[in-house]
Parts: C-alpha cells; sequence; structure tokens
C-alpha cells in the first residue's frame, strides 16, 4: 500500500474533566471516503478540529504524505490543501453568495472572476448556485452547497464532511454523494463524519469508530451490517422501542386552514397547515430544518397567537389562549433549543420544573409558589427519567445535553398531557437516552395522549409514529399512514430535491 | 497566558464576595487618587468609613446614615426589579422629583387645613407621581416599542424643568418674599414627615425602604411574579415559552420602580428637605443605581449597600469639609465601587486560569 495521505498517531486531547480524544490513531488513503463514525460527545469533532488546526493536540502527531503536520491555524490547514465543511454553517444571510464565499478566502478575487468560477464549479460538480442570491433566501440544501463550494475552490486534497446529511432531504442526500463520489473519482480524499450508518454504508470505503474518545474498531463499511457498526459504537446491544398495537380514539388535535407569518424576518412563515391528531397517535412531521417547525411548535404552545378556531383541542378553539391557559387544558409542548427557550440555563433545576409545571402540578397558590412541591417534582423527573445530576439545585447549564434534554421531556410526560408536541426529541442526545425518550413517547400515547413529534431524524420517525407528514416551505404535506411508506416517497413529501440535480459525472 | 474559563454554574462564594473585593479594591485605588491630590490616603479612607460611624460627632451622623439611606434603599429596590428582569429604567430621579412634586402639590393643596387624613393622602399621590412619569416609557415601549433607557433617562431633564417651573411659579410660597421654592412643609404639621423618634433618623421614609426590602424578598423568592421577573431577565424566550406576558411585566416593572421613587421623593420633600425647591433633587435617582448592582440586585444585599453608599456620602462631605477634597474626587471615588463590582463580577461565572495558548 502507498503512502497514506494523512495519517494520524496517538491524537490525544483532555478538557478539563473530560479526554476528547484518547490516543487516536488512523490512516486516510488517498482518494478514499473515510468515515468516522460515533455518538454524540464520542470525540469526532475535537479530532477533526484537530486535523483542521483549530484545537492543538496534547500528544501525537500527524504526517501529510509523510511529511510532519502540525497546523497552527485553519489557515495553515488549507494552505496544506485540508478543507471542511462545518455542520453549522458560517453564513451571513444577509450577503449574497459570492460575497460570502469571497469574505473566507486569503486574497479574493474581483467579484466578476469569481463568479465565474463559482459558476464553473457548481456546473462541474452538480451543484447549481446562482452567486448573486442572498444567502438569506436559500435551503438548508442550498446553504450547504455554499460551503461546500467555498471549499471546492481551495481545490483540497482533504476535504472534511461534518454530518453533511443532517439538513438534507433523501433526494437531495443521492445528489451530495454522486458529487462525492466524483470527487473520489478526482483523487480527493474525503473525511465524513457522521452517525448514520446506512449512508455510511453506502458511500465510503473504510470507517473509523469512536466511543468516549477512544479508537473502539475498524471496519469495511460495505461488508459490515449497520447493527454490527451501530453496537460498536454504543457498546452494547441496542434494545428498539416497543410499539403495542392501539386504537385511536377522538381527534385530539385539530389544525385547520392555518396561516402565521413568521416572527422573524428569515424565518418561514406557516401556509394553510391542516392536521388531525387522534388520541392514542403519534404524528410525526418531517422536513429540512428551517421549513416551519419552529413556527408550528410556537403556534401549538401558544407563544404565537393565530384566529381562534385555527387550532382546536378536543373541539375547543384555543387559537386565542397564551401558553399558561393551554396547558391548563392539556395541549402541553417541549421546544427544540433547550437553553434559553425549554430550560433557563443558569436558573436550578427546581426552578425549570416550576417553568411550565405550575399550572397542572398545582405549584402555586395565590400567586405564591411551593417550593417544596416543586422540588419533589423536579426530583421525580430526575428519577423517572434517569436525569444524570447530583441533585434538582443545580443549574440547567451544568447538565449535558443529553439530560437536559431527558428533564426537559420528562417534566412534560409526566403532567399527563391530553396532547404533548415535541420538536426535536432526541437532538444531540446519545442513542440509549433517545431510546428512552422514544419509549416514553410511546408509552405516553398507548395511555390516550395524542403526540405530536417534529423531527429531522427520519429514522427516528419512521420508529414511532402512525401517521406521517412533511413540512417543506411552510405547507404541511398530507399524512400518510407510516407502514408502508417507502424513502422515495417521504423525500417527495419533503420537497425533493430542492432544485438540485446530480452530478455531470 | 491567562485564560477565563466558565464555571458549570455560578460561584455563590464569589458571588457574595465581590461586593466585598471591589470595596476593598476602591478603598486602596481611591487612596492612590487621594494620595495623588496631595492628601493622606489612610487619612482620607478612615475619614470617609470611620468618620460618620464612630467619630467625635457620630452622634449626628449616625441618624444622618438612615436619611440618605433610606431614598437611596427605597428606589434601588424599585429598580432591582426591572434590572432582574432586562428592563432598564434609568429615570427614576425623573420619577423621584414628580413623586415629590405631586405629593407636595397635594399637601399645599389642602394649606393651612390639619387633618390626619392629608399625609396619607400625600403618600398616594407621591406614589402616584412617580407611578405616572415611569408609565410614560413604559407606554411608548410596550406600544411602539421605544428603548426605554432613553426614554426614562430624557424624562429628567423634562422633570427638572418642571420642578424649576413648579417651585418659580404654581407651588412658590405666596409668603417667600419672592425668593423661588414652595412652603416649608417641616412647619406644617399635617404635611410633615416628622422624625418618628427625635434624633434617630427615623422617618417613615426608612420604614418605607424597611417594607420595600421585605416586600421584594417575598415578592421575588415566593410569588410567581417575582419568578416570571427573574425568568425574563435569564432567558426571555423561555419566559414567553412559560407564559409570560413581556408587556404587563413591563407595566409592572417600571410602574413599581416609578412608585418607589416617586415615594423616595414624597419623604424627602416632606421631611428632611422640607420644600420644593430648584436644587430639591441629589442624584439620589443615579446613585440608587450603583446602590442596586451593588447590592447584586437582592433585596438584603441592596440594604447593606443602601448602608454603604449612605457611608460614603456623608463620608465624602466630612472629608471635603476637614480634608479639603473636592466633590468630584468624591463622585470618581463612588464610581469606582461600580466600576469594580460590574469588573470583579464576571468572577462569580467565570474562572481565570493559567494555560497555554491554544487556539480553541
Amino acid at each position: 500500500m502507498s503512502t497514506p495521505l494523512l495519517s494520524i498517531k496517538g491524537l490525544t486531547k483532555a478538557y478539563p474533566g473530560v479526554v476528547a480524544n484518547d490516543n487516536v490513531s488512523f490512516d486516510i488513503g488517498e482518494g478514499e471516503v473515510h468515515a468516522l463514525l460515533g455518538e454524540n460527545g464520542a470525540g469526532k469533532s475535537t479530532l477533526v478540529k484537530m486535523i483542521y488546526g483549530l484545537v492543538k493536540p496534547d500528544s501525537g502527531s500527524m504526517t501529510l504524505r509523510g511529511a510532519p503536520y502540525a497546523p497552527p491555524e485553519p489557515r495553515a490547514a488549507r494552505a496544506d490543501g485540508i478543507a471542511m465543511v462545518f455542520q453549522h454553517f458560517s453564513l451571513f444571510d444577509a450577503l449574497n453568495v459570492a460575497e460570502n464565499i469571497a469574505l473566507g478566502m486569503e486574497n479574493p478575487p474581483a467579484m466578476g472572476d469569481l463568479a465565474a468560477r463559482i459558476r464553473a464549479v457548481s456546473e462541474t460538480y452538480g451543484l447549481p448556485l446562482d452567486p448573486f442570491r442572498t444567502v438569506g433566501d436559500l435551503s438548508a440544501g442550498e446553504r450547504q452547497r455554499v460551503e461546500i463550494i467555498r471549499c471546492l475552490l481551495q481545490d483540497p486534497k482533504l476535504l472534511i464532511m461534518d454530518e453533511p446529511t443532517s439538513v438534507l432531504t433523501p433526494q437531495e442526500v443521492e445528489i451530495l454523494f454522486q458529487t462525492l463520489q466524483k470527487l473520489r473519482s478526482e483523487g480527493t480524499s474525503i473525511l465524513y463524519i457522521s452517525h448514520k450508518l446506512e449512508e455510511i454504508r453506502t458511500l465510503c470505503d473504510h470507517a473509523t469508530i469512536l466511543r468516549l474518545g477512544k479508537n473502539v474498531g475498524e471496519c469495511t463499511p460495505r461488508e459490515t451490517s449497520a447493527r454490527d457498526m451501530a453496537e460498536m459504537m454504543v457498546g452494547t446491544a441496542l434494545k428498539t422501542p416497543e410499539r403495542s398495537g392501539r386504537e385511536f380514539g377522538e381527534i385530539a388535535l385539530d389544525i385547520s386552514g392555518l396561516s402565521v407569518p413568521s416572527p422573524s424576518e428569515f424565518g418561514t412563515s406557516l401556509k394553510n397547515v391542516h392536521m388531525t391528531v387522534r388520541k392514542g397517535e403519534v404524528l410525526g412531521i418531517g422536513g429540512v430544518a428551517g421549513n416551519g417547525q419552529d413556527e408550528l411548535l410556537a403556534v401549538l404552545s401558544g407563544e404565537i397567537l393565530t384566529a381562534a378556531d385555527a387550532v382546536k383541542k378536543d373541539g375547543q378553539p384555543v387559537g386565542r389562549l397564551g401558553p399558561v391557559a393551554r396547558r391548563r387544558l392539556g395541549l402541553l409542548t417541549a421546544p427544540e433549543e433547550r437553553l434559553g427557550h425549554a430550560a433557563a440555563p443558569n436558573m436550578s433545576l427546581t426552578e425549570n420544573a416550576l417553568l411550565t409545571g405550575s399550572v397542572r402540578e398545582g405549584l402555586e397558590s395565590n400567586g405564591f409558589l411551593k417550593w417544596a412541591e416543586t422540588q419533589a417534582f423536579a426530583e421525580r423527573i430526575i428519577k423517572e427519567f434517569d436525569v444524570r445530576t447530583p441533585g434538582p439545585e443545580n443549574a440547567a447549564r451544568s447538565l449535558s445535553g443529553g439530560n437536559l434534554q431527558k428533564f426537559v421531556i420528562g417534566r412534560e410526560v409526566l403532567q399527563n398531557p391530553d396532547v404533548l408536541v415535541v420538536n426535536q426529541p432526541t437532538w444531540g442526545v446519545d442513542a440509549s437516552a433517545a431510546a428512552a425518550i422514544r419509549q416514553a413517547l410511546l408509552d405516553l400515547a398507548a395511555k390516550g395522549t395524542a403526540v405530536v413529534c417534529i423531527s429531522q431524524d427520519l429514522d427516528e420517525l419512521m420508529e414511532i409514529s402512525d401517521t406521517f407528514a412533511a413540512l417543506n416551505e411552510g405547507r404541511l404535506s398530507a399524512p400518510r399512514t407510516t407502514v408502508g411508506l417507502t424513502v422515495d416517497e417521504i423525500g417527495l413529501m419533503m420537497g425533493g430535491a430542492h432544485g438540485m440535480e446530480v452530478a455531470h459525472v | 497566558m491567562i485564560v477565563l474559563e466558565k464555571r458549570p454554574q455560578p460561584s455563590r462564594t464569589w458571588s457574595m464576595a465581590t461586593p466585598l473585593v471591589a470595596v476593598l479594591a476602591t478603598m486602596i485605588c481611591g487612596g492612590l487618587l487621594f494620595a495623588v491630590l496631595g492628601k493622606n490616603p489612610v487619612e482620607a479612607i478612615g475619614t470617609i468609613f470611620w468618620e460618620p460611624l464612630f467619630g467625635e460627632y457620630a452622634f449626628y451622623y449616625r441618624p444622618q446614615l438612615l436619611v440618605k439611606g433610606a431614598p437611596l434603599v427605597l428606589i434601588a429596590i424599585g429598580l432591582s426589579l426591572g434590572f432582574r428582569a432586562g428592563i432598564w429604567n434609568i429615570g427614576a430621579e425623573g420619577q423621584y422629583i414628580m413623586g415629590a412634586i405631586v405629593g407636595a402639590g397635594v399637601g399645599l393643596a389642602f394649606y393651612p387645613m390639619e387633618a390626619f387624613y392629608i399625609f396619607p393622602l400625600m403618600v398616594l399621590a407621591g406614589a402616584f407621581g412617580g407611578w405616572v412619569w415611569a408609565m410614560i416609557p413604559a407606554f411608548l415601549k410596550v406600544r411602539f416599542g421605544t428603548n426605554e433607557i432613553l426614554v426614562s433617562l430624557m424624562l429628567v431633564y423634562v422633570a427638572e424643568q418642571f420642578l424649576a417651573s413648579m417651585s418659580l411659579g404654581l407651588l412658590k410660597n405666596p409668603e417667600g418674599f419672592g425668593f423661588p421654592g414652595s412652603r416649608n412643609l417641616q412647619s406644617y404639621a399635617s404635611a410633615h414627615n416628622a422624625e418618628l423618634i427625635e434624633g434617630s433618623g427615623m422617618h417613615w421614609g426608612v420604614v418605607a425602604a424597611f417594607v420595600a426590602v421585605i416586600f421584594a424578598y417575598v415578592l421575588l423568592n415566593r410569588h410567581m411574579t417575582g419568578f416570571h421577573i427573574r425568568l425574563t431577565g435569564e432567558a426571555p424566550r423561555a419566559a414567553r415559552f412559560a407564559g409570560v406576558k413581556p408587556a404587563r411585566l413591563i407595566l409592572f416593572c417600571l410602574g413599581m420602580s416609578g412608585a418607589l421613587a416617586g415615594l423616595a421623593g414624597l419623604f424627602e420633600v416632606s421631611g428632611p428637605s422640607g420644600q420644593i425647591s430648584i436644587d430639591f433633587n441629589v442624584g439620589y435617582g443615579f446613585t440608587a443605581i450603583i446602590v442596586a448592582f451593588l447590592g447584586r440586585l437582592h433585596p438584603v444585599g441592596i440594604l447593606l449597600a443602601g448602608g454603604l453608599m449612605a457611608l460614603t456620602y456623608i463620608g465624602g462631605e466630612i472629608a471635603q469639609g476637614s480634608l479639603g477634597l473636592p466633590a468630584a474626587a468624591i463622585q470618581v471615588f463612588q464610581g469606582m465601587l461600580l466600576f469594580f463590582l460590574l469588573a470583579l463580577d464576571l468572577l462569580t461565572n467565570y474562572r481565570i486560569r493559567a494555560a497555554r495558548k491554544e487556539v480553541a
């Protein structure tokens, strides 16, 4: 075998209280698509940040084509031919595509030349993009294209992609893969970070699996089953949630003809949304991020008010009611953003339990707070949802993302809602906690609660939902029974490929 | 290299210790300042902090502590409610003036009638005057989204013009030989906010300040409204999710701080000051901002901070008289206190540690 493009030996990086990477070694060959697989918090991000020069390793070494490689900063990494597409885009909404790309360049050429180069690259790799469109108007998939083209303009030897498909529809994923395969055929190596096993099996030549900062194994994804990889990733056998067959009751939540302008400039307005959820039913709402998910949750939580009968619970119009009145009626919600929306970061878990629990748990009388009962409620959430924390007096921000998510979901589930709406319930949560949260939602449905689960994780929606609908640019598709739904159909419900086309290979 | 590292949760120890460290740092830097001005720093600092409490004339200064401290605490308590929720009332000085004018106006309207109900009516009128003045920025913010900092601050200057006009016009003492200023309420028994115990400095304003401290403590720690105030300050989006109505909270917080500032003005004009005059206000409304932060926006902290601030006021006056320190130096000294407090505040949420250089 020839010299690998990038060889990593014994990289270690410790942060106070946690070893993010512990003696990690692997090689990436020329023209190889190498997967880096692991759960949230396994140390994938720290590792690629070291490769990209954002973080300095405590010990260990890297060689690039045999020469020692230790980038002090990303600029040096880019000069050596290493480019990275981040999971979270760093783009300015108010600038156009070419301006955004010019901002990331050392010596940007004249705008006209740059636009021509952007067009050339986007033609070659099947990533159509108008250089003069304002980024704020682009879909998530299109924004990702901006980031990819920004990298390709540097003619990289190694392209690092951090969870690139989390914002794409299945069709867009397909097109992205063709682009990546074309890059590979031209000799570019790709380091592909993901926790989605099927796509790694489709795309990657080789996989390195990280768990708790350690390299726990390597495999050839095409020859390894998804389940085996998952178990290497998690370290234990996985338990899939159980769903018992159940009868649906009457309609609990009814949204009809709902149109709401978004409160923020670059948000998505909801357009003529119809949906009904019956007692005991789990409705899964898929869709690429930024297609109206936040707005839909706000409409249901009472943060955005609508026409009174646009939203009905058990036939009663609730569109004009605020969050407190809706909780009293049994319509509970859990927003996506944990810190700052679902919970106040600097306040204790007890205070955060009070945040939504005051009405249904009877934690106040005549406006005066019952701290003892509130603390008991917080302790009950911590116990029943296995929230890892020394106690309810700790600040919400001291909890890890997954633990806080368990707390936030548990807080609503334990209040025995008639209707529960959750947005991204397992976002950033490790596999076993995610399974526990999904099980809790299913148990709730089994008891007759109508559950609406908004998520970008299609596997999750297929696993728990009875009915599936997708949000696309603020419109909700007609709901379909989940059983028998194909990936292609789901993709079309999510809006197809958003105007992308296949690479001209 | 020194780096700041965010603490997993706010440090309780530092939260308590920063005011003390800030006072110490102010003493040191203030001492240096006084030394540069050619004064003996130890003597100057001693005069400011020791003289009013334990000096030769302490029997005179101690009651003054209550007289100066009460309006500061009363106003700062009101301000702290808004500050906790991220609502910045900077115009307490104006609300203080308006409370005094309206309250004194009601009292003077009854002159020379003597009745038990005159003073309670004045108290209500004083609170009302401050409340109305604070409702202007509150209403504009709720209705048109204006910035309450600018509006409330600018209204201070309007109130000052109003004060001048009142002392020269409507409320001018008809028996005052043409001098500006109203009748002296100290010589109108029904309207006089007299000392409750002779020579103690204890007047109704001091009582009100203590009541306000207890009220604020209960509100913030035991009541839903207080919880909503804190929640809004910590995480506005979470507050809306919890069901807080921002407009209602703005009206409540600004109204409350306005009413308390108005009360402070009324107790001052009917007591220690005695009359509406052009130079009636002495900056309590602005100093109370320092007091509120020095007390960490906590009711008990504000009580202590009000005492400390009153001490520097009185001590500063003594230092001006006996050591010839310029008034500006005393103001710089008080400003340092707020400066150090805000700077050291960082340590509550961050710790300083020496670390190797790293791009992160």
